[in-house]
């Protein structure tokens, strides 16, 4: 590795232990007598058996999809914040061809790269058309993409658990019961890791995450999107078309996103509830994408990372709050994707260490 | 009590490498403007960003009236007076000339800013040094010439005693040089010290009274100008003689490659066109100069003949075909490459390397790609081949991340992939901008050598000195018309100057 690359992987390394540090401030916090073994459960929960270490790595599956959508787009110049909304809209047409529809699960992964490639493609449409900002229009993309989810599922009643016999109508049919053929695959990997939550999942976000990798670095797709992304005026006078790409670029993220809500709902194990709130998956994909330095092949451990973390924090029930216990995941997250501004310091302060060595050895030398 | 403002004693700084700056001493006295001049390269912009705080040097140090100081960062180098105009400029392009002024040095009140003040002294500055400017209007609008201005009354407003101007007139019309050369000249009377880079021999000559060199990082020592010559001081920085005449046969022009009719531009400041119904030809084997003074419609007209921006109307043909509505790429597989204007809005990916630079206009072409994927290995030896016969210098050959190399060698890459091609136009806006006088020297030799092998160059200078040189006809622009038509051994610079300001015209027929 070069020492960009270095430097890279010690900036997120600190900036993970800072995280660690203030969650564990605040556990002190908010209750002392439980703190130390609070901080244990969350960073040895993840692997204290394989039921949990299943766990982990079916939440990195979606997360690592989302991550790659926002570090997708940042390299191209554009700020994903609507990673949420396009996972919700691909959870939505995954669950739809499984469930209403009765296909198997790689035509599910298919429908929801559709249904999150539409909803990345019209904030794209938005900002290389009329240069609207993509966030705000993301923004309100999130939002449309929830309740108009919500309200097509209210009337569609195939597709809620109730018409399947389970007493629920604010939740969509369990996979399991519905069309087993759109569950994913678990070869066998549910038994040796004796957990229910292990699948393909995983596997497939990382074969995503190298494709990612290979289109950035490898092809003239990937040069002219970063080159985009740099300097928007450049890549025109090289006569790439921009607005081709912002759109492509916003596609695909949206297409990345949408495939992390297929993973995490066609698991069996999650039900998509019918909620107002935003899904935090997308969001939390921010993180994981500035936590590698949007490199996709850094994502993957990150999000492992950011799973890992969300697992332990489980553990904490019923010591802390549920409420408490978000704000501290959150916590730790948010502050592990400073490491942009670790980064910077351990620039500067590297470059004044050498200086003053270099300036100890002319001296001596005299 | 010591005889200079500053001295800067022994000064090693390095990049991954390259020693940048080795072990160089540089003594400014006070009221003195003092030149210092360089290949490319040779680490003048490093030497005078150390001294402004920008850079930590591995070795030196830097005395002020005899005293050591420690300049850590840029606020120290204000707070001892010490101010900075960079090669590129560092201006907010969306704020006003006057936040851009006041910008880290604001004054307040109860956390207000005090922007009436503010004005007050900023136009007081500018009447004293008759650097006039619209402290209203966005750094967007308004042109390089004023930026620098703009530039220069940061300094002032900080009540800066030690300027550093890096190639301030490498931008600038000849006309805006001149004016240049007076301020600073009315600086040093009041005691002010100027540190001045520059590439153009005349300026050191008119106006320094000192010279330092520089090359390949290392000090070739300090000169009187009133003890030198030009040529010597040439032969100090590049160690050999330079020819500053091109060399160059007649030569009957070809056929005609380019056309253009009948060329209308919007402006983008004001309401009226830009460019008024231009018609012209460029013929192969033809070096065609658009001269004129900046501002006066050049800048759209290669805009829209490049395809950057839309002609209102007109027709546009390239080696038989009409490419008036042709897309970018569409124009440069026709055979257009163009040296623009604006190496760091334009020419130049700064984050990407060297050889991901290089094949800007040719990543898609055989054989830098093949099934859609980049040929990593074809890419760098294409880049190495140009790095070496432009001789284009950094840390990290073909590796180098573009942002970290110096100004001139960013455009000796830009020209170095523009004119090895095939295309049989060559559009150049001011390539040599920012060079020093061997490469200058060598990319005349090149363009004249394009021409001898057939090529049509359409060249935009506002050097009159390369206007003269290089060029086979010579067409003067005025507020957005072609207003005469001129081989350049049957004129004088004086009466092209006439055609330029708009005190004469003539009918140009085609
Ligand atoms: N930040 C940096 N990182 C790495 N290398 C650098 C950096 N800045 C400058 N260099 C290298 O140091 C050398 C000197 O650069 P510098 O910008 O001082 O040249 P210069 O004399 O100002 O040339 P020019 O006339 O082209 O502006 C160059 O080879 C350049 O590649
Ligand atoms: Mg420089």
């Amino acid at each position: 590795m070069n020492k960009r690359g270095l430097v890279n992987v010690a900036a997120s390394i600190i900036s993970i232990l800072l995280g660690m540090l203030f969650g564990f401030i605040l556990l002190e916090i908010f209750n002392p007598s439980a703190a130390l073994n609070g901080l244990n459960n969350i960073l040895t929960t993840g692997l204290r058996t394989p039921e949990k270490f299943g766990k982990v790595l079916y939440t990195a599956a979606p997360l690592l999809m989302t991550g790659l959508s926002v570090g997708f787009a940042f390299k191209t110049g554009l700020f994903n914040i609507g990673a949420s909304g396009q996972y919700t809209v691909g959870a939505f047409f995954a669950l739809v061809a499984g469930i209403q529809f009765g296909l198997p699960w790689y035509v599910c992964i298919l429908a929801a790269m559709v249904g999150g490639a539409i909803w990345g493609a019209i904030p794209g449409l938005f900002k290389a058309f009329f240069n609207v900002n993509e966030v705000i229009t993301a923004i309100m993309f999130n939002w449309i993409g929830l309740f108009g989810v919500n309200l097509a599922l209210n009337n569609m009643p195939k597709m809620l658990a109730s018409f399947w016999g389970a007493p629920y109508k604010n939740k969509t049919a369990a996979i399991s019961a519905a069309n087993k053929s759109a569950l994913l695959p678990k070869l066998g990997l549910d038994e040796v890791l004796n957990s229910p939550y292990i699948n393909i999942g995983i596997f497939i976000a990382i074969l995503f995450a190298i494709i990612t990798w290979v289109v950035l670095n490898r092809t003239t797709f990937g040069y002219e999107l970063k080159a985009c992304g740099y300097n928007r005026n450049a890549s025109q006078y090289a006569g790439i078309n921009a607005k081709k790409n912002i759109v492509l670029s916003m596609v695909i993220a949206g297409a990345l996103s949408g495939v992390g809500g297929a993973l995490y709902y066609l698991s069996g194990t999650a039900q998509y509830v019918i909620e107002k709130t935003l899904l935090g998956m997308g969001f939390n994909g921010i993180p994981v994408a500035l936590l590698a330095s949007s490199n996709p092949l850094g994502t993957i451990f990150s999000a492992m990372f950011i799973s890992y973390i969300q697992v332990g924090g489980d553990a904490l029930q019923p010591q802390f709050a549920k409420e408490i216990i978000d704000i501290i995941i959150a916590v730790i997250i948010y502050l592990s994707a400073f490491s942009l501004l670790i980064r910077e310091i351990i620039t500067r302060v590297g470059a004044k260490k050498h200086a003053l060595q270099e300036n100890g050895k002319g001296a001596d030398a005299k | 009590m010591s005889d200079y403002v500053i001295e800067m004693l022994h000064i090693t700084k390095e990049f991954p490498g390259i020693k940048a700056n080795d072990d160089i001493t540089l003594q400014l006295k006070k009221g003195e403007i003092h030149a210092l001049l360089g290949e490319n390269g040779a680490g003048k912009s490093t030497l005078m960003s150390v001294l402004f705080g920008m850079y930590k040097p591995e070795k030196g140090r830097i005395l002020k009236n005899g005293q050591e100081v420690k300049i850590n960062d840029p606020n120290d180098a204000n707070a001892l007076g010490i101010g900075m105009v960079h090669q590129h400029f560092k201006l907010v392009e969306v704020f006003s000339v006057l936040d851009n002024i006041i910008l880290g040095a604001e004054d307040t009140r109860g956390g207000f800013l005090l922007k009436k003040e503010a004005r007050r002294k900023v136009m007081e500055l500018s009447e004293r040094y008759g650097l006039r400017v619209d402290p209203d209007a966005k750094i967007e609008d308004i042109s390089v010439g004023m930026q620098q201005r703009v530039e220069i009354l940061k300094m002032l407003y900080r009540d800066n005693e030690i300027l550093i101007l890096d190639e301030p007139t490498a931008v600038l019309t000849p006309q805006e040089i001149d004016e240049l050369m007076e301020i600073m000249r009315s600086f040093a009377r009041e005691g002010k010290s100027i540190l001045f880079i520059t590439h153009k021999l005349n300026e050191i000559m008119a106006v320094a009274d000192r010279c330092t060199v520089l090359r390949k990082g290392k000090l070739m020592g300090t000169v009187e100008i009133q003890n030198t010559t030009k040529e010597e001081l040439s032969r100090m920085m590049v160690g050999r003689d330079v020819n500053f005449v091109v060399e160059k046969k007649q030569q009957k022009p070809g056929d005609v490659v380019l056309s253009v009719r009948n060329f209308s531009v919007k402006s983008r400041v004001h309401k009226n066109d830009a460019v008024k119904n231009v018609s012209l030809d460029v013929r192969a084997g033809e070096i065609v100069c658009l001269a004129g003074i900046e501002g006066n419609g050049q800048t759209e007209f290669i805009s829209a003949l490049t395809g950057l921006e839309k002609a209102r109307s007109g027709h546009v043909t390239l080696c038989g075909k009409d490419i008036s509505k042709a897309s970018i790429r569409q124009r440069s597989i026709a055979g257009m490459s163009h040296v623009p204007e604006d190496r760091h809005k334009h020419g130049l990916v700064l984050d990407y390397t060297l050889a991901e630079n290089m094949v800007l206009q040719k990543y898609w072409q055989q054989p830098f790609q093949k099934h859609g994927f980049i040929q990593f290995g074809e890419v760098r030896r294409y880049a190495e081949r140009l790095i070496e016969q432009y001789d284009v210098r950094s840390g990290q050959g073909a590796d180098t991340i573009v942002r970290s190399m110096s100004g001139g060698n960013q455009q000796k890459a830009i020209v170095g992939r523009e004119i090895d091609t095939d295309s049989p136009l060559l559009v150049a806006v001011q390539p040599t901008r920012g060079l020093d006088v061997g490469a200058i020297e060598y990319i005349h030799r090149q363009i004249v050598g394009q021409r001898d092998a057939g090529k049509a160059v359409l060249l935009v200078s506002l050097e009159l000195d390369e206007v003269m040189n290089v060029s086979d006809r010579i067409l003067v622009m005025y507020e957005g018309e072609i207003v005469g038509q001129f081989d350049p051994h049957e004129i004088t610079v004086q009466e092209l100057g006439l055609y330029m300001s708009g005190a004469k015209r003539q009918e140009v027929l085609l």
